[in-house]
């Protein structure tokens, strides 16, 4: 796979997943391009289309659309697959995921990605595997929060750091 | 207030967040943004120390920052701080902001490499996958360099955790697609093929795309992958739906997994070991029976998954190209596809049938289904699959329903998309062309084409169709009346104009006995659309005007008062107005036997490929179109009329077509120049070459040199080849007699006519060599007369008396199209091809030497290498040279010494070569001792050629 964009009807971006080097110029670009061109298309016409020398590979679901590009010998079906395991995967750790879940906690969907997609590979395809290594992280981030926060804010409020 | 945040949330950041996105205008974004900025800038530049908190939210903000799409420039410094946290939630942040928005600060990438080499070695498995994750986001040069050597360690190590070699193998994969060179697998090759064993499948699954994309490239070293995919496989494929547990997906066992282990089989040609081939043949029978079960969910997460794997299994059968009863079964099931109610399903069977269509097995089976394409490319919704329907039609044409598929695609051009009706002219060109069997036919097809997508028609396209006109006397009149009839539609296309302008300026003649078309008809007709036209085709007009004089002496008055009037001959347009003085003069002054000789009709054209395939090519990539060559490929055969070569020729076909102005636009190879100096002026234009290759003013014959050299260490090949012919070579040797085969392949469509060949010795040669025998009639006699795209074998048996340097000649006399072609070639017969190589031991050889020390023995030449350096290359130079290669003998390892004895009847010749190569400088000594003066002279000569 060579990128994913994730966007909303209205056009904005909501997360870029890049796997192969390029300018950020040639980046907004072709998601300039892409949101265009899949936007424009209609509800029943099919999930792939040829751009440029790759195939495109989207899916809407409510107000967000996931869209891949991948390559010539790469199989459209299972990069089908694949968003909809990444959109499992949202689901399940947010509980019913909306698009706000996604634009407040956008390093958390970038974390799960990681998790998912490597390099732009599947590199663990079992829903609980990953979300067993995303709720571990953050198990380590509130005990190390709690720890943290308290003497911090004090600390802050009489003006001593 | 926002949505809740999971895990520690930052509280800051989500009201910026909210505030962004409460923002009612761009410029209210924009300030709002400026604002935190600068708030950032005066965090990270004040006196305080910001605790690790402080810095992950305002990192975390430049990130959120610069994803709105805004530049950031700063905050890199904080964000690596961040990596060496020993907090999980800060480094992880700052790996995060890396990975988005690393920048080629050589400064910060080593301060980066060092946190991430700090983490990989810290044995923290979760730590060790952050790391790994970042270099397998960033994958820059840098971090190839510094983490290559160390990655496959990790990956292969027995301690390392499982989701850590994951990401290794991921990461591993990343660096090798950057820098494929720094990637060394050696030693590590075989305990990495082995990860397809491995008991954990998220293991295996990471790892099958490394070991793709590796056995891709090195297929010879991954090539025990083939059996371990295999069983890996057929565990899978006969897996009960719940065995995998969480590696199933919606009743589907391991379906990514499955779909990498048919694609890594892709690597390769079908398994040689009976039982491997045989257990994957199980697989594939299995995946086509699955497709028939009824569905075990009616989730389409199910189908999709299913018919995944499917489809990769059908890739592969169509990839293996050998198993009949599955590429029929594939066929079918694709056919059940084509009427299925997913557009998606439709889709991809069409694209799948495509590569089908180009077996010879499953062909046939293909066209089965022809209907239903056609009804998919005239009533599907959606233009993507309607172009896929295009494509399969495209393929599956071959003379049996050309007609049909042709007509098709006309019609279907009426309401086309504009995005691909270019192709869609493109491709029915082609196709008529191509499966033409009478030519009136493909005449109609290309006027509907401009007719129908007259702005579509590249100039490609017309130009062939006046090519083929030209070469095909039997269409020729059939053409005039046809262009004639269409002109007289009110209004019609400027490239009908073009066409018809040309066609009337060559051919009127053979409908003017006709009162309704007769000359002056004719020329009105034209003239009265000249004013509505583009200056290019109205120059194109005036060609065909003075043409019209040549052919037609009654209309000389009518056409020369047109070309007097002030909108001519005063023409604000260059171009125009010369071409109406001179063809003005032209008519007045010439006598009419100058005047048909310089207006006479057009020579054929030389036949090469089709310049329409070549820009379809281009336009889709070879892939896209070979598919019609399948008819070609079996017809023609012989390797010397292969298709295979012609690549490199087309992508020159093209350039030269976009460089040359509209070369047949210029109907008398006039622009500016006389036409009478047709001298090969601009290599590209078309009809420069009709007059400089194949023209009649062209008997003289060179010799051709070129091809000689290449043939010194090597038999076979192509001798020479141009537009018209290609001649190829087979030669063996033994002892001092040999025989050569000589293939005379005619490129064109057109018969040679009085197809003679003769061979001579020049000079001191002809005493030397005795019998080299013109045609012998023990094979393949060669006839007077060579068919278009035939091609005629001739033998040679060829003796050496005594040694010699010159080689012999070969002339080849014959008619193209009324032209005599005449050629001469210098045959690759040389000294060294009556070698028998000589062992001996480094005692032996410089003994020899020693002996061979008179001055005039030895001849020596200092030299620039021309070629690679290559040992590898240079080997099987020495080893082409007919001579033995001697190891161990000369006490430099560098240098090259070989032995041989030529072999003549009057005597036998010692020869000693020692070649020095000199890396550094490019260049070589060659050293050649020989029993006799002459033979070391020409032999040196002949290799100082070579290297």
């Amino acid at each position: 796979m060579q990128f994913m964009l994730l966007f909303s009807r209205q056009g904005k971006l909501r997360l870029q997943k890049w796997y192969v080097p390029l300018s950020d110029k040639e980046k907004k670009k072709i998601t300039r391009e892409l949101v265009q061109t899949v936007l424009a298309r209609k509800p029943k016409m099919c999930s792939f289309l040829e751009w440029r020398d790759l195939k495109v590979v989207y899916k809407r679901y409510a107000s967000l659309y996931f869209c891949c590009a991948i390559e010539h010998q790469d199989n459209e079906l299972i990069t089908l697959e694949i968003i909809h395991r990444y959109v499992e995967l949202l689901d399940k750790y947010f509980g019913s995921v909306c698009e706000l879940d996604i634009i407040f906690n956008f390093e958390k969907a970038y974390f799960i990605l990681d998790e998912f997609l490597l390099g732009g590979e599947p590199q663990e395809t079992s829903k609980k595997t990953v979300l067993k290594a995303i709720e571990q992280a953050d198990l380590l981030q509130e005990d190390k929060t709690k720890d943290a926060e308290c003497p911090r804010s004090i600390l802050e409020e009489i003006g001593l750091t | 207030m926002p949505a809740v945040s999971k895990g520690d949330g930052m509280r800051g950041l989500a009201v910026f967040i909210s505030d962004i996105r409460n923002c009612k205008s761009k410029e209210a974004e924009i300030k709002r943004i400026n604002k935190e900025l600068a708030n950032i800038r005066s965090k990270f530049k004040g006196d305080k120390a910001l605790d690790g908190y402080s810095k992950k939210k305002y990192v975390c903000k430049l990130l959120f920052i610069f994803l709105l799409g805004h530049d950031i420039d700063f905050g890199h410094m904080e964000a690596v701080n961040l990596l060496s946290s020993n907090k999980y939630t800060e480094k992880q942040i700052g790996y995060l902001f890396i990975s988005v928005l690393v920048n080629s600060n050589s400064e910060l990438i080593r301060l980066i490499n060092n946190a991430i080499k700090n983490d990989l070695s810290s044995r923290n498995p979760t730590f060790m996958c952050l790391a790994l994750h970042c270099i397998a986001n960033v994958g820059s040069r840098e971090m190839a360099e510094a983490f290559a050597s160390e990655i496959p360690r990790i990956l292969v190590a027995g301690d390392t955790m499982d989701s850590v070699k994951q990401s290794a193998a991921l990461c591993l994969l990343r660096l090798y697609k950057t820098s494929p060179d720094l990637v060394l697998m050696g030693e590590w090759t075989s305990r990495v093929v082995h990860l397809l064993n491995d008991q954990h499948m998220g293991v295996v699954t990471a790892a099958i795309s490394l070991i793709t994309c590796l056995s891709q490239k090195n297929p010879d070293e991954f090539k025990t992958c083939v059996s371990l995919a295999v069983s890996r496989l057929s565990r899978i494929v006969s897996s009960a739906s719940t065995d995998l547990q969480d590696y199933t997906y919606y009743f589907v066992p391991a379906p990514w997994l499955s779909c990498k282990l048919l694609r890594l089989l892709q690597c390769y040609p079908p398994p040689e070991d009976g039982a491997v081939k045989g257990r994957l043949v199980e697989c594939l029978e299995t995946i086509l029976n699955k497709a028939q079960e009824p569905p075990k969910s009616k989730k389409v997460q199910h189908s999709n998954a299913k018919n995944a794997i499917l489809f990769e299994a059908i890739s592969l059968i169509i990839h293996y190209d050998s198993e009949p009863n599955l590429l029929v079964r594939a066929c079918n099931q694709l056919g059940q596809f084509l009427q299925h109610r997913e557009t998606n399903l439709r889709y991809l069977a069409l694209e799948s049938m495509c590569t089908l269509a180009s077996s010879e097995f499953s062909h046939e089976a293909v066209k089965t289904h022809i209907e239903t394409v056609i009804n998919a490319l005239k009533t599907e919704r959606d233009v993507s699959v309607r172009q896929r329907a295009a494509d399969l039609l495209y393929a599956m044409c071959d003379r049996s329903n050309a007609k049909q598929i042709v007509a098709e695609m006309l019609s279907y051009l009426e309401t086309a998309d504009y995005s691909i009706r270019e192709e869609m002219v493109l491709k029915v060109a082609i196709l008529a062309e191509k499966y033409a069997v009478d030519y009136s036919w493909y005449v109609d097809t290309i006027l509907n084409l401009i007719r129908i997508a007259g702005d579509y028609v590249s100039e490609e396209v017309w130009y062939r169709v006046i090519q083929i006109v030209i070469n095909r006397d039997d269409v020729q009149g059939y053409a005039a009346k046809t262009v004639f009839e269409a002109l007289q539609a009110p209004a019609c296309h400027e490239n009908m104009v073009k066409v018809g302008g040309y066609i009337l300026g060559e051919f009127g003649n053979l409908i003017a006995g006709d009162p309704r078309s007769s000359p002056l008809v004719q020329f009105n007709l034209l003239h009265s659309k000249f004013h509505l036209c583009s200056v290019p085709t109205r120059a194109l007009l005036l060609s065909a005007y003075i043409k019209f004089i040549n052919l037609f002496p009654e209309t000389k008055a009518t056409i020369q008062e047109v070309l007097r009037c002030d909108s001519q001959i005063r023409n604000s347009d260059v171009e125009l107005q010369q071409r109406a003085v001179e063809y003005l003069k032209l008519s007045s002054i010439a006598s009419t036997d100058v005047l048909a000789t310089v207006l006479e009709e057009m020579p054929p054209f030389p036949e090469r490929e089709s310049s329409i395939l070549a820009k379809l090519k281009k336009k889709k990539g070879p892939g896209a179109v070979s598919v019609p060559d399948l008819e070609d490929g079996k017809r023609e055969g012989g390797e010397l009329n292969g298709g295979g070569e012609r690549g490199p020729d087309s992508a020159a076909m093209s350039a030269s077509n976009a460089s040359t102005p509209s070369p047949s636009a210029d109907l008398l190879g006039m622009r500016s120049a006389a036409p009478m100096s047709a001298a090969p002026t601009s290599a590209g234009s078309l009809l420069v070459d009709v007059f400089s290759e194949a023209g009649p003013a062209a008997p003289s014959a060179a010799v051709n040199d070129d091809g000689f050299l290449r043939f010194v260490c090597k038999n076979n090949g192509v001798l020479f080849e141009n537009q018209l012919l290609q001649i190829g070579i087979k030669s063996e040797y033994r002892q001092n007699l040999g025989r050569m085969y000589l293939f005379y392949g005619n490129k064109t469509s057109v018969q040679f006519a009085s197809f003679t060949t003769t061979v001579s010795c020049p000079g001191e040669l002809q005493s030397h060599i005795l019998s080299i025998l013109r045609l012998n009639v023990q094979t393949k006699p060669v006839e007077p007369v060579v068919e278009g795209g035939a091609q005629i074998q001739q033998v040679l048996n060829i003796e050496c008396l005594t040694d010699f340097s010159e080689a012999p000649l070969l002339n080849i006399k014959f008619r193209y199209g009324g032209a005599l072609q005449n050629l001469s070639l210098k045959l690759p017969v040389t000294i060294n091809k009556f070698f028998q190589p000589t062992e001996m031991t480094s005692h032996d050889f410089f003994q020899r030497w020693k002996q061979l020390s008179q001055p005039q023995q030895e001849a020596q030449k200092i030299f620039k290498a021309n070629h690679s350096m290559d040992t590898e290359v240079l080997k099987a130079k020495l080893l082409g040279l007919g001579t033995a290669l001697l190891d161990d003998v000369d006490p430099n390892p560098e240098n090259y010494v070989c032995a041989g004895v030529i072999q003549t009847k009057g005597q036998q010749v010692g020869c000693l070569l020692r070649l020095e190569p000199n890396g550094q400088a490019q260049m070589y000594r060659l050293t050649l001792r020989c029993s006799k003066d002459s033979v070391s002279l020409r032999l040196c000569e002949l290799l100082a050629q070579q290297f």
